[in-house]
């Protein structure tokens, strides 16, 4: 059934005025031949020439990217396994296994960082590329499995039978059943956990190390000491990728197409 | 004997504390419809699965065509499930269902197809192929789970309450198709069902199970005619139990009995239990006569007095319960033909119930823990 209602229509267009009014400001912005962004200045490209033209910029980038993909590479495997341990053996442990992974999805980013970095200090771990791989494959992991635990509750373990009697051994079994129908919802989680990786900032900042630094950390030093109008251009950048995924992974997790 | 194709050997499984299968033992042979008849939580799903090798059994053996099959992987036995559920793999359209289990031993392409086809045909589905089990109705995916099934020519086909999830219109459409499909296709079926009617109609053979034992395995004749337990006459349909004591011998095989709370009755006793017996005494409802006049006397015949108590008219029959001193006797009366003149039979009428010795039946058996399934329901 549908209802009309003006109370609805104000709702939804006061949310969009808050989320997105910032962006559209920093989107002209970025055009804005101003220095601080203040006043119109007339149109430039100048920004977007300055950002590919820094190449720190790239590297960070590069840094951002090899995290964010080998984090969700592993936290999609984990994730997934996770999941399916909660959902299929519904022991105690398991249920205590389930608890531990929502609650991790509470704990502050600050706490997160900070206990991770003592972690590593005392490990003798040697802060860079790995260690905040480490960390944001710890924080990726609670997001992939409630992803994957979601797709499982409408998953028939009796089909699994099914394929055994009719011959099937487990790599069959997991190439052609429990793939297919698991794939959406490990893929959606991968890149959910993409996302968060890409645009960490607080637990990187935590336990980055030299040369190690990735995009969103350079981007808080360049709004310190650099040139904040790049910052403008970069964003709407990144705005824009991150819209076109999470795009993509809400088509994946749509359940009411089969 | 060469008979036996498939034999179940001194099967018992326990979960945990409860013994869900106890020291059970049966055949079956090539080619018939052999069902597992009992109520729920008797242990039916787990025999299944022990033949499907899908649950192990603590003891016993499984032989099926000469070779013991026990410690066979599922996917190594010559059986295949028709589950309760159904459980048709949802990202699979009709066809890539039916194809799975062909494609799995690696046929070549060209059997496959010829094969898919022939079951489309054989089970009418041939223009819903490229659909997928969402798409269907309850009846439809029925019918794919029995093709996908029976594409991979197993020696038994194990159906675990197939027809469970349906209604009862479509439930009678599809016994009589899957009576086709075995007629056709010879396979030796094992069929689990709590429903009697469902496999006093489809089957060659009956096992009625009761708590993880077997007791009593025949045609639906012999089961329905000759029931050996309480528990298996009061399954299998309505009955009327009487309790007594042999208390004269007639002849070799005409006795008479006195029940504690009812009048003698003669009964035929061909198992020659001596005056003084405690026996059991069993009469299916449609086997007793009911009239409003005093039919005509014959020595052996029993005949006593009652007042109807319940009249359900039922089409093609009329239940009635009628109460001669305390007891409460179960009476159907089919409308053979439709009189008149004849003075129907109304509540509270005076009524002369009347049945042959040899139509009640005499019980091995008597469990106190069946009183439940005794009382009829009113
Ligand atoms: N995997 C299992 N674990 C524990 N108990 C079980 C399991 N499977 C079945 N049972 C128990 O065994 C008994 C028989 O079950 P089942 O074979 O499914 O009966 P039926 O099919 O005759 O209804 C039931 O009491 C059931 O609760
Ligand atoms: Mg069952």
């Amino acid at each position: 059934m549908k209802y009309k209602s003006r109370f609805s229509k104000y709702v939804t267009w006061l949310v969009l005025f808050f989320f997105y009014l910032p962006m559209v400001v920093m989107t002209i912005n970025s055009f804005n031949n101003s220095k601080y962004g203040i006043t119109w200045k007339g149109f430039t490209l100048q920004w977007y020439i300055d950002m590919f033209n820094n190449p720190k910029i790239l590297f960070t980038l590069m840094n951002s990217l090899i995290i964010g993909v080998t984090a969700m590479l592993v936290s999609m495997i984990l994730g997934s396994l996770a999941a399916f341990c909660i959902h299929y053996y519904r022991t105690r442990l398991q249920l205590f296994h389930n608890n531990l992974i929502l609650i991790q999805l509470g704990v502050p980013d600050i706490l997160m960082g900070m206990s991770l970095l003592l972690f590593f200090i005392s490990i003798h771990l040697k802060l860079g590329l790995l260690t905040i791989f480490f960390a944001h494959v710890t924080f990726c992991i609670s997001y992939v499995t409630m992803v994957v635990l979601a797709r499982l509750q409408n998953f028939d373990f009796s089909i699994l039978e099914a394929a055994k009697d009719l011959g099937a051994s487990w790599p069959v079994i997991i190439r052609k059943i429990i793939l297919p129908l698991l794939s959406p919802g490990i893929i959606a989680g991968g890149l959910l956990a993409f996302t968060l990786s890409i645009d960490d900032f607080v637990i990187t900042f935590f336990v980055t190390g030299p040369g190690s630094t990735t995009l969103p950390v350079y981007i808080y030093s360049m709004m310190k000491h650099g040139n904040p109008t790049v910052v403008n251009a970069i964003s709407v950048f990144i705005f824009i990728a991150t819209f076109i995924l999470v795009f993509f992974t809400q088509k994946l997790t749509d359940t009411k197409k089969k | 004997m060469m008979n036996d194709f498939l034999i179940f050997e001194n099967i018992s499984k326990k979960f945990g504390k409860q013994q869900v299968i106890n020291n059970v033992t049966f055949p079956v042979s090539k080619g018939e419809v052999f069902s597992l008849l009992g109520p729920s939580g008797c242990g039916k799903t787990t025999l299944l699965r022990i033949c499907a090798g899908l649950e192990e059994p603590d003891n016993g053996r499984v032989i099926l065509d000469g070779k013991d099959i026990t410690d066979f992987s599922p996917n190594k036995r010559q059986v295949n499930t028709v589950f309760q559920n159904y459980a048709l793999f949802p990202h699979m359209t009709v066809r890539d269902n039916i194809a799975f289990g062909p494609r799995t031993a690696g046929w070549n392409n060209k059997k496959i197809a010829s094969e898919v086809h022939f079951f489309l045909e054989l089970i009418q589905m041939s223009e819903h192929k490229n659909k997928y089990p969402h798409q269907l109705s309850g009846g439809q995916r029925q019918r794919i789970a029995i093709a996908r099934a029976l594409i991979n020519r197993p020696l038994v086909l194990l159906l675990d309450e197939p027809l469970a999830a349906l209604d009862l219109k479509l439930r009678q459409r599809m016994l009589i198709e899957l009576d086709t499909i075995h007629d056709q296709i010879g396979t030796t079926f094992l069929f689990v069902t709590h429903d009697q009617s469902e496999a006093m109609s489809i089957s060659d053979k009956i096992a009625v199970m009761n708590k993880g034992v077997i007791e009593q395995i025949g045609t639906p004749a012999q089961i329905y005619e000759a029931p050996t337990t309480s528990f298996v006459a009061a399954f299998i349909g309505d009955t009327n139990f009487f309790e007594g004591t042999v208390s004269e011998m007639i002849n070799s095989e005409i006795s008479r009995i006195a029940p504690s709370d009812f009048p003698e009755i003669t009964v035929y006793n061909d198992k020659h239990l001596s005056i003084g017996t405690k026996v059991y005494l069993s009469i299916r409802p449609e086997k007793l006569n009911i009239a409003k006049t005093q039919p005509n006397t014959d020595k052996l015949i029993n005949i006593f007095k009652g007042t109807v108590e319940d009249i359900i008219y039922l089409g093609s029959m009329t239940k009635f319960w009628v109460t001669t001193q305390n007891y409460k006797l179960s009476i159907i009366k089919q409308h053979s033909s439709f009189l008149l003149d004849e003075e129907p039979i109304r509540w509270k009428d005076e009524v002369w119930i009347s049945w042959n010795p040899e139509h009640g039946y005499l019980l091995d058996q008597y469990a106190e823990t069946d009183e439940n399934l005794l009382t009829i329901p009113t």
